[in-house]
């Protein structure tokens, strides 16, 4: 493949960033400066915008596919996603009408990342049992690949009512929107991606990349045994990008502290030190620095990993929107383009092109 | 002798620390992040590693191939006729799946850790004043609980593990009841790489939990 096949994108789950001063700015400034963000986002060459599903008060992501709807009015090339969408507790008959509508609003430009989700608010708002958290998930791909795959569909499951020989509209023609399988770390989710035929999305937020190298090969493995063709791997990771490493370093560290540790507070992890964020920028998942840093260590890991896509959760925590401005301006202007040259210097193994996803969703 | 050390055999561990002759078996239930880091570890330590899921081994069979090459898929069952020391590995909303008997006599090392957001809310556990290793103690009355390997990212187990003496060496806490249970699972702590220290009995062990604090542990180094 060429280096241009390879897929950029941007995620964001619409955090409720501060101003100037350090106060929160209100949620739907939030939510118009991410229509803002993402036209930006297509003005400096990034291929695709990939908003989060949450439901708490320091993400505005709730309704990505409404965010997507206007970000589509307003652009016309970059590719419209989500960096999850929380299957478990979607209907995905709703899903697949409300991401088939803007598949059509946006000339085809709408695409899907599904899975778990780390945070499980979801499922008491919307009135299902953790306990059932596995064959939700289950249950729900099987339904969503049927309506995309394959309509009219006849089914039948366990968490709602069946369908016979039922088509949903609006039609889209057969796989138009490529629905890529996130996994956080777990075996079973990569062979389950890899037995429904979906391209794997890794989320790695901590700890040396090379590690999922294994999960990588366990999917290859599995597609094998399933018989499924090749399909590409992508990387959703957290990063920030500012002229200097300094800069990058001392504008991102605060923001990052205040987020996990929060983080901490809720799931018993150990609060983060400076000593910690300095390694998992030098070794570890986090992309921050200048655009040079930035771009090796995306071409080191796209080579690790036999990438076909990158997507980096741009800035991390409450970061104000003009920084956030400034880091996808890098992106798209610098990074980006650096990472295809170091790439094709010294090409990584092939892999199958993340256009092909569309192919054979 | 305790029963770890009874089930001896010919050949001694090719890698890692595995400075004692002796065959080492070790038995992991749940095949998922933790479980199948572990048995990769353990490998390498040189243990004959058993590992289960949820179902038949041939549904694991491909992950263990690929992620633990070594170790072996199988039924849970089996993984408890394995060995002697059994990592309870699986989710902790599921443990009260498995029947209580299941793990009779076997040193069962509890690595769960109890998290209201994956979990669920468990009143049992939530209410647990003793730790939710008694509740897990409880549920299996004649297993021989030990609350450890719960106390690291599961990645970690892979990038921390140091040989003995490395001034970096991290240490992990095991807390339990039956002290010869626990002197076993300080030595597989110990071939793992990572410093064993007793933290005392299994209602001690609540300080070895996420919000548990350590200072409640009078921690012995017991190598």
């Amino acid at each position: 493949m060429g280096a241009h096949d390879f897929e950029f994108g941007l995620d964001t789950f619409l955090p409720v960033t501060v101003d100037a001063s350090g106060h929160p700015i209100p949620g739907d400034q939030v939510i118009r400066n991410a229509v803002e963000e993402a036209v930006l986002a297509e003005s400096v060459g990034i291929d695709s915008f990939n908003i989060g599903e949450h439901y708490r008060s320091e993400f505005m992501d709730s309704a990505n596919h409404v965010v997507l709807a206007a970000i589509a009015g307003r652009t016309e090339r970059i590719r419209l996603g989500t960096a999850v969408t929380v299957l478990s507790t979607q209907d995905p008959v709703r899903l697949y009408t409300d991401f088939a509508t803007l598949d059509a609003v946006s000339g085809g430009r709408a695409q899907l990342v599904v899975g778990r989700g780390s945070l499980t608010d979801s499922f008491p708002l919307f009135g299902f049992d953790l306990a059932d958290y596995e064959d939700l998930f289950q249950e729900k791909l099987d339904l969503l690949m049927r309506l995309l795959r394959d309509q009219p569909v006849t089914w039948s499951g366990t968490f709602r009512s069946p369908l016979a020989d039922q088509r949903v509209s609006p039609p889209i023609a057969e796989g138009h929107i490529p629905t890529w399988v996130g996994v956080g770390g777990s075996p079973q989710s990569v062979v389950r991606a890899a037995r429904f035929g979906a391209p794997l999305m890794l989320a790695i937020i901590a700890g040396r990349p090379d590690r999922f190298a294994p999960y990588v090969d366990l999917y290859h493995r599995a597609l094998e045994q399933h018989g499924q063709p090749e399909l590409p791997v992508g990387l959703h990771s957290l990063g920030f990008v500012a002229p200097t490493d300094e800069e990058a370093m001392a504008i991102q560290w605060p923001y990052y502290r205040e987020q996990f540790e929060w983080a901490a507070r809720e799931r018993g992890w150990r609060s983060p030190t400076l000593e910690q964020f300095a390694d998992e920028v030098d070794h570890g998942s986090l992309y921050v620095g200048s655009p040079e840093t930035v771009a090796r260590r995306i071409a080191g890991v796209v080579r690790t990993l036999g990438l076909s896509r990158f997507d980096l959760l741009y800035a991390v925590g409450r970061v104000p929107h003009e920084q956030r401005m400034a880091t996808i301006e890098l992106y798209g202007r610098e990074v980006i383009p650096r990472v295809r040259e170091l790439l094709a210097d010294a090409p990584a193994a092939p892999a199958p092109a993340a256009a092909d996803a569309a192919v054979t969703t | 002798m305790t029963t770890v050390e009874s089930a001896r055999a010919t050949t001694s561990g090719a890698a890692g620390p595995g400075r004692e002759r002796g065959e080492l078996r070790l038995g992991i239930v749940g095949a998922g992040k933790l479980g199948t880091t572990l048995a990769r570890a353990a490998v390498a330590a040189g243990y004959d590693v058993g590992l289960s899921g949820s179902g038949p081994a041939e549904e694991i069979a491909l992950t263990v191939e690929v992620l633990a090459p070594g170790a072996r898929a199988m039924t849970t069952g089996d993984v408890v006729r394995h060995a002697d020391v059994v990592v309870l590995a699986v989710p902790t909303h599921r443990f009260h799946e498995l029947p209580g008997d299941l793990f009779a006599g076997k040193v069962l090392v509890d690595a769960m850790n109890y998290w209201p957001p994956v979990d669920g809310d468990d009143r049992e556990l939530a209410a647990a004043a003793d730790g939710t290793s008694a509740v897990v103690q409880a549920h299996f009355p004649s297993a021989r609980v030990v609350k450890s390997l719960n106390q690291l990212g599961y990645h970690e187990l892979d990038e921390l593990a140091r040989p003995e003496g490395a001034p970096d060496r991290t240490a992990i806490g095991a807390a339990g009841d039956d002290r010869g249970a626990v002197r076993a699972v300080t030595r597989l702590i110990d071939r793992l790489g990572f410093d064993p220290v007793d933290a005392g009995s299994l209602e001690d062990g609540a300080a070895l939990e996420p919000e548990g604090s350590r200072a409640q542990v009078g921690f012995t180094p017991t190598r």
